[in-house]
C-alpha cells in the first residue's frame, strides 16, 4: 500500500474508532433508560412513584387470567417475581396465558393499573399441529 | 491477476459492459426464486400456531429488513474504497444505493407496522429496534439530500463517504438492540450459532424469499448505478459511443 493510502486508511480507522467510542459512552450512560419495559424483578428493586406511568413486561402466568365483564386481571411474571395487573378494556387477540405481555400504566400498592395492554410475540414460529405434538 | 481484474472492473466502462452481460440472468433467476418462495410461503405453508395467517408478512418483512442493513454495509465498504483508493465507481455506488436503502428500510417499517396491529395490538412503539430502524431510514434520507445539496460532485462524494462510515455504527446497534435492551420486537429467529426457532416448513420459503429479494434489489442497484454513470460521465467520449 502506498504511504498516502495508508495514511487515509488510518484516518478512517481513527474517525470510526472515535465515533464508536462516543456512541458507546452515550449508550452506556443511558443503559437501562433504553429498556422498553420493567420486568417484575426490576420493579421490586426500584422505587417507582405512584403517579408515574411506566411499562412492565413479562409472561402471563398460567391460570392467572380472570375475566369479569370488561375487567380483566392477570399476573405478570418473570418466573422470579410477579405482579398483579388490573385492566379495563380489550386485550389483543394474541394475549394468552403463558405468552409475553407488555402493559402501560401506574403502580399502586403492588397492583398495576394498566391503561394499555400489548401482546409480545416471541421468536418461535411453528405450525399448530407441531405444537400439539410437542405438548403431548 | 486479481489486482488486474479489480482495476479493470473499477473502470465505469468495463463495469457497464460486464453488468449488462449478467443483468438479465440475475433478474430472471431472482424473480423466479422470489415468486416461487412467495407462492410456497403464502399458499403451501401451514399457519403459525399463535399468529395464524398474519405471520406470512415475514416473507416481505425479513428480506426488506435484512436488505436495509446489508445495503448500508455495502455503502460503507464502497465509502472506504473511495476514500482510500479514490475509485470513482465506488463513489457512484454509494449515491446509487442510498435511495434503494431508504426504500427497503421504509418497506421494513411499513410491513412491521402492518404485522404489529394484529400481533402486538399497536402499529408503533418507541422500542430500541423500531427506533434504531427509523434512525436508519432518516440517515438514508439525510445522505441523499446532503449529496443533492452540492453542485460539486467530488466534494459531495467525499463528505458522503465520511458520513456513511460514521453512521455505520448504527448497523450493529440495530442488529443487537433486541439483545441489549428489553424490546417489544422479538429477538432473532435465525442466528448463526443456534438452531433456528422457526419451523423448517416456514424457514425454507423464507430463505428462498431472502435470496430472491436480494437478487431483485441487486438488479435495482445495477440500474441505479448505471444511471449515476451516465449522469457523471456524460461528457466522456465512450459514453457517446455507448449510447
Amino acid at each position: 500500500m502506498k504511504p498516502i493510502r495508508k495514511k487515509r486508511l488510518y484516518n478512517i480507522l481513527f474517525v470510526f474508532l472515535f465515533s464508536v467510542s462516543g456512541i458507546s459512552l452515550i449508550l452506556y450512560s443511558l443503559n437501562s433508560n433504553l429498556d422498553y419495559f420493567f420486568t417484575p424483578t426490576e420493579l421490586k428493586n426500584n422505587d417507582i412513584p405512584i403517579d408515574k406511568r411506566i411499562k412492565i413486561g413479562g409472561m402471563v402466568l398460567e391460570g392467572s387470567v380472570k375475566r369479569d365483564a370488561s375487567k380483566i386481571t392477570f399476573i405478570v411474571t418473570d418466573y422470579e417475581n410477579s405482579i398483579e395487573v388490573l385492566f379495563n378494556g380489550i386485550v389483543p387477540d394474541l394475549f394468552q396465558e403463558g405468552s409475553g405481555v407488555v402493559a402501560l400504566g401506574v403502580i399502586n400498592n403492588d397492583i398495576f393499573y394498566a391503561q394499555e395492554v400489548l401482546a409480545k410475540h416471541d421468536e418461535n414460529y411453528m405450525p399448530p399441529n407441531l405444537n400439539l405434538k410437542n405438548d403431548s | 491477476m486479481i489486482k488486474k481484474f479489480i482495476h479493470q472492473f473499477a473502470s465505469p466502462k468495463t463495469y457497464l459492459f460486464q453488468v449488462n452481460r449478467v443483468y438479465k440472468y440475475i433478474f430472471y433467476f431472482s424473480l423466479l426464486i422470489y415468486t416461487f418462495s412467495l407462492i410456497w410461503g403464502l399458499l403451501f405453508t401451514p399457519e403459525d400456531f399463535v399468529q395464524g395467517n398474519s405471520f406470512r408478512i415475514i416473507y416481505l418483512h425479513v428480506p426488506a429488513s435484512f436488505l436495509s442493513q446489508s445495503l448500508y454495509a455495502i455503502m460503507a465498504i464502497a465509502s472506504v474504497t473511495y476514500l482510500i483508493w479514490r475509485v470513482k465507481l465506488a463513489a457512484y455506488l454509494i449515491i446509487a444505493i442510498a435511495p434503494i436503502g431508504a426504500m427497503t428500510t421504509f418497506l421494513a417499517l411499513i410491513s412491521g407496522s402492518i404485522w404489529g396491529i394484529p400481533t402486538w395490538g399497536t402499529w408503533w412503539q418507541w422500542d430500541a429496534r423500531i427506533t434504531s430502524t427509523l434512525i436508519l431510514f432518516i440517515m438514508y434520507l439525510g445522505l441523499i439530500s446532503l449529496h443533492n445539496s452540492f453542485s460539486n460532485f467530488e466534494k459531495a462524494d467525499k463528505l458522503l463517504s465520511w458520513l456513511v462510515i460514521v453512521g455505520f455504527i448504527n448497523i450493529p446497534i440495530i442488529k443487537k438492540s433486541v439483545d441489549w435492551w428489553s424490546t417489544l420486537h422479538q429477538s432473532a429467529s435465525i442466528t448463526l450459532t443456534d438452531k433456528p426457532s422457526i419451523d423448517p416448513s416456514m424457514l425454507y420459503p423464507l430463505i428462498g424469499s431472502m435470496i430472491g429479494f436480494f437478487g431483485l434489489i441487486f438488479c435495482l442497484v445495477i440500474i441505479s448505478s448505471k444511471l449515476q454513470i451516465f449522469k457523471r460521465e456524460k461528457t466522456k467520449s465512450w459514453i457517446k459511443d455507448y449510447v
